[in-house]
C-alpha cells in the first residue's frame, strides 16, 4: 500500500517536474496563429482594416477583436484563406473598409513634385526616394499600392496606376468554351 | 555502344504531314522591308537596347546587351538603320507587346567584323570567357523554348553524355529534318564543340525513324567523330521531349523536379548545335533560323529566315489558300495561334502552319469527364491527367501540385485522346500560371513585410537617437546654467574653467547690453509707485529662481498669485518633461544597446 502510494507520488513529482521544465524550455513566445494569419495578409500595410499594419490586424483577428473581412487588398481570396485557416464561415468583404481594386502602384508626377518629403514619411515600405526640396520618385517594384502617400501630398501630384499586364506577369485564362450564336 | 532502346509510357501517333514541306531544300527568304527584332527571347531571357534611333548597324552587330541572369544578346540580322525602338506584339500566346528594335535594311547586307573564338585556346581556366561568348552570340535553344545555352553549358555539374535532339516529333514541322539533311557536318561540328565544353565523353543523336534521309546524312557526318552515334528512335509523339528522349536513348528516368544535367546528360537541339558551330568557328552570331511554312498553303517549304522578319512577309512565299482562318506558330500539338500577322520570327519559331477548318476543325464542345483514363494511358510524363484536370478546374492548386502538375510538359497527348474533348492542357497552363503568380505575390508580400519591419525599427532608432541628442543638449544647457551661477557667485575664479568664464563673460556682456538698450519705464515715477514696484519685485524674486518656484508665496494678491502659480506650473511641467525625456532616452538607449548585443 505504502509502496504504491510512494510510487504514484514519485511518478507525479517526476512528471510534474518534466512538464514544468518543458513549459519553460519550449515556451512559445509569439502566438503562432498570428504568424499564420500574417502570412495570408497581403502586407500592403495600408491600414484600411483600421489597424496600423498587417501584423496588428493579424493579432486582432487572432484575439477575436477584428473580423476576417476587413482587408480590401487581400480581397475575396484572402478572406477565403483566412476562413479556411480559422475554420470560420466565409463572409463578403466589409465595404466600409474599402473595395477590392486591381493591383496598382503609386506614380509621382515629377513635374509637380515640390520635394516636401511628406509622402516619404507616409510610405510604410520605404518605396519612395527623394530629399527635401528634391524631386521624389516611387521605386515601382517595392510599391505595395497602399495609397498612403496619396493623401499627404500637398500638391496632389501622386496618383495610382494599375499595373500593366506584361509578358512576365501574364496568366493563362481559365478555359471557357465560346458559345456561338446560331440564329 | 547502345545495346537496346528504352521506351517511355504513353505517347500518341498523329498523322505527321511531314512530306509536304520536306521535299524542297531550304531556301533563303527574301529580305523584308523592315525587321522587328524583339529584345526578348522568352519570358525571362531579355536584353536591353544598346543602339540609338537613327544609328546605322552592320549585319551581326550587337543591338541588345544581355540583361539579368538569363539575359542573352540580340544582333542586327542585316545591315541597315535603326528606325525605331518601341513595343511590338510578341510571338507569345499572350499577344502582349515587348520592346523591339526596328531595322530598315540598306540592302547591302554588310557584315560587321567577325570574331571567331577558339574555345580550345581558352582552356578550362577561362570557362567564363566561353560562356560570355555564347551569351553575346545570342545562342538560345532552337527547339522552341529559347532557353539560353550559356546557362545550360555553364552548369557546374559534369555531363558525360550530350544528347542531340533531332527527333522532331511534332507533326508538320520539318525544319530540323531539312537542316540535318543539308548541314549535317555543321551540326556535328557544333555538337563536338558542345561536348568539349561540357566535358561529355559521348554524343548521342536521336532521330525519329520517319526521316531516313536525315539519318543517312547524319550517320555519314558522324563517321568522322569517334564518340558520336546516331540512334534511330521510333516515331512516337512526344519522343522529342527532353526527358522522353533522354529516357529512350540512355534509359535514365529523370525523377520529379530534377533536370537531365543532374544525371550527367545534357540535351541540345540540332539547330542549336549548328548555331554553336557558326558562332565559334565563323564568328557569326545567331541571326537566322530555318522555319517551316506549311499547312493550308500552296507552296509548303522550309526557309532560312532572318530573326525579326514579320510572318506576314513569309506568308507571301507560301501562298496561303483562301479558306485559311488562323496561323499557328510552332506545331499543332504545342503551338499557339499567332496573335497577329505582324509578329516577327524569333529564335524559337520553328514552324508557321496555316490552319483551316478542314485541317484543324474547331474542337466540339467540352463534355464532362467520364473518367475513362485514356489520358493517363498516353501521358508521357507518367502523370494522372484527369486528377490534375479536376484540381485545376476547381482551382485547388495545392492538390494539383501534389499530383506533380509541374512535371507536365504540356505535350497535349491527353487532350488529343480525350473522348470528351476537354482542353486539358489549357487547364494545366491556367493552373501553372496561377501558381506562379501566387508565388510572385507571396515573395512580394514577404519583401514588403521585411521592409515594413525595418522601417519601424528605423523609426524607433531615429526617435531614440533624437531623444539622446536632446538629452545631451539639455545636459549641456544645465552645465551652462550652473556655470553662470558659478560665475555670478565667484567672478574672481575665472581660471579654473576658461570656457565657463568665457560664457559667463559673454552672458554678462549680453545682460549689460540688454540693460543699456531696454528703456526703463519705471525711472520717472513718483516714489510711492516705485516703492510698490520694488515690493512686487521683491515678491517676484524667489519665483524666478527654480528653488523659489516651489516655495509658497506669502499672501500674494489674487492676480499675482495666479500669475505666479502659472509660472510655477510651467516651470514644473517643463522640468518634468525634460526629466521624462532624459529617462526615456536612456531607457531606449539601453534597449537598443541590448538589441545590438542580441543581434551580435
Amino acid at each position: 500500500m505504502l509502496t504504491a502510494l510512494l510510487v504514484m507520488a514519485g511518478l507525479a513529482l517526476v512528471i510534474g517536474a518534466a512538464l514544468g521544465w518543458a513549459s519553460i524550455r519550449f515556451k512559445v513566445d509569439a502566438d503562432p496563429l498570428v504568424d499564420q494569419i500574417d502570412a495570408i495578409l497581403p502586407q500592403t500595410q495600408c491600414g484600411q482594416c483600421g489597424y496600423p499594419g498587417c501584423r496588428p490586424y493579424a493579432k486582432a483577428i487572432a484575439d477575436g477583436e477584428a473580423d476576417i473581412n476587413q482587408c480590401p487588398p487581400g480581397g475575396e481570396e484572402g478572406i477565403r484563406h483566412l476562413a479556411d485557416l480559422l475554420g470560420r464561415e466565409f463572409k463578403p468583404l466589409d465595404e466600409t473598409h474599402g473595395i477590392e481594386k486591381p493591383k496598382s502602384v503609386a506614380v509621382i508626377d515629377e513635374d509637380l513634385c515640390i520635394g516636401c518629403t511628406l509622402c516619404i514619411q507616409a510610405c510604410p515600405v520605404d518605396a519612395i526616394v527623394g530629399a527635401a526640396k528634391q524631386m521624389h520618385t516611387v521605386v515601382d517594384p517595392l510599391c505595395t499600392g497602399c495609397e498612403l502617400c496619396v493623401a499627404p501630398c500637398p500638391v496632389d501630384c501622386i496618383y495610382m496606376e494599375p499595373l500593366p499586364e506584361t509578358v512576365e506577369n501574364w496568366k493563362w485564362r481559365y478555359p471557357v468554351f465560346k458559345l456561338e450564336q446560331t440564329s | 555502344m547502345i545495346g537496346k532502346l528504352f521506351g517511355f509510357n504513353g505517347g500518341v501517333k498523329p498523322r505527321t504531314h511531314k512530306d509536304d514541306s520536306a521535299r524542297e531544300p531550304i531556301a533563303r527568304a527574301p529580305m523584308p522591308a523592315r525587321l522587328i527584332v524583339p529584345l526578348r527571347h522568352n519570358t525571362r531571357a531579355i536584353a536591353r537596347p544598346i543602339v540609338e534611333i537613327g544609328q546605322h548597324v552592320l549585319k551581326g552587330e550587337r543591338i541588345g546587351g544581355a540583361e539579368g541572369v538569363l539575359g542573352t544578346a540580340c544582333h542586327a540580322p542585316t545591315s541597315g538603320t535603326v528606325v525605331e525602338i518601341a513595343e511590338h506584339t510578341m510571338p507569345h500566346p499572350s499577344g502582349l507587346p515587348t520592346l523591339c528594335v526596328y531595322i530598315e535594311p540598306d540592302g547591302e547586307d554588310r557584315w560587321t567584323e567577325l570574331k571567331p573564338l577558339d574555345y580550345a585556346s581558352c582552356g578550362c581556366g577561362d570557362r567564363q570567357a566561353v560562356l560570355d561568348f555564347l551569351r553575346d552570340s545570342g545562342i538560345v535553344g532552337m527547339g522552341g523554348a529559347a532557353f539560353p545555352s550559356h546557362i545550360k553549358v555553364g552548369t557546374k555539374r559534369v555531363a558525360h553524355t550530350l544528347v542531340l535532339n533531332g527527333a522532331e516529333c511534332e507533326p508538320w514541322i520539318t525544319s530540323d529534318d531539312r537542316l540535318m539533311r543539308e548541314r549535317a557536318d555543321s551540326i556535328l561540328r557544333g555538337a563536338h564543340i558542345l561536348s568539349e565544353l561540357l566535358g561529355a565523353q559521348r554524343i548521342l543523336v536521336g532521330i525519329e525513324d520517319n526521316k531516313p534521309e536525315a539519318i543517312a546524312a547524319m550517320r555519314e557526318a558522324a563517321a568522322s567523330l569517334p564518340n558520336a552515334e546516331v540512334v534511330v528512335v521510333p516515331t512516337l509523339y512526344p519522343a522529342g521531349g527532353e526527358k522522353q528522349l533522354i529516357r529512350v536513348l540512355t534509359g535514365i528516368e529523370i525523377p520529379h523536379g530534377k533536370l537531365g544535367t543532374e544525371f550527367g546528360v545534357q540535351c541540345f537541339n540540332v539547330g542549336t548545335a549548328e548555331a554553336v558551330h557558326r558562332a565559334f568557328d565563323l564568328g557569326e552570331p545567331l541571326l537566322s533560323r530555318v522555319v517551316t511554312l506549311t499547312g493550308n498553303v500552296e507552296r509548303p517549304r522550309n526557309w532560312e529566315v532572318l530573326i525579326g522578319t514579320p510572318i506576314e512577309d513569309l506568308l507571301e512565299l507560301a501562298g496561303p489558300r483562301d479558306d485559311t482562318d488562323r496561323y499557328i506558330l510552332g506545331g499543332p500539338m504545342m503551338g499557339f495561334a499567332a496573335p497577329d500577322l505582324s509578329v516577327p520570327v524569333v529564335k524559337g519559331t520553328n514552324c508557321v502552319i496555316a490552319g483551316s477548318q478542314a485541317l484543324f476543325p474547331y474542337p466540339p464542345p467540352e463534355q464532362p469527364c467520364i473518367r475513362c483514363g485514356a489520358c493517363a494511358e498516353v501521358c508521357p510524363a507518367d502523370l494522372q491527367p484527369f486528377e490534375l484536370y479536376w484540381y485545376a478546374r476547381s482551382k485547388n492548386f495545392g492538390k494539383a501540385q501534389e499530383y506533380h502538375l509541374f512535371d507536365c510538359i504540356e505535350c497535349g497527348c491527353c487532350a488529343y485522346v480525350c473522348p470528351s474533348n476537354i482542353p486539358l492542357v489549357d487547364y494545366y497552363r491556367f493552373a501553372k500560371s496561377e501558381i506562379w503568380a501566387r508565388e510572385r505575390e507571396h515573395d512580394a508580400a514577404d519583401a514588403a513585410r521585411e521592409r515594413f519591419e525595418f522601417r519601424n525599427y528605423r523609426q524607433e532608432r531615429e526617435k531614440a537617437e533624437k531623444a539622446a541628442r536632446l538629452a545631451a543638449k539639455a545636459a549641456e544647457t544645465k552645465a551652462k546654467l550652473a556655470a553662470k551661477g558659478d560665475a555670478e557667485a565667484e567672478p574672481a575664479k575665472p581660471d579654473d574653467d576658461p570656457k565657463k568664464a568665457l560664457i559667463a563673460a559673454a552672458l554678462a556682456r549680453a545682460k549689460a547690453q540688454k540693460e543699456s538698450v531696454a528703456p526703463k519705464n519705471t525711472d520717472e515715477l513718483p516714489p510711492e509707485v516705485q516703492a510698490e514696484i520694488a515690493e512686487i519685485d521683491e515678491r517676484r524674486k524667489p519665483l524666478t529662481s527654480e528653488e523659489g518656484a516651489r516655495q509658497p508665496v506669502a499672501e500674494p494678491s489674487a492676480e499675482e498669485a495666479g500669475e505666479a502659480a502659472a509660472h510655477a506650473r510651467d516651470e514644473d511641467t517643463k522640468k518634468a518633461l525634460i526629466t521624462a525625456a532624459i529617462e526615456r532616452a536612456q531607457e531606449q538607449k539601453a534597449e537598443q544597446a541590448e538589441r545590438e548585443r542580441d543581434d551580435k
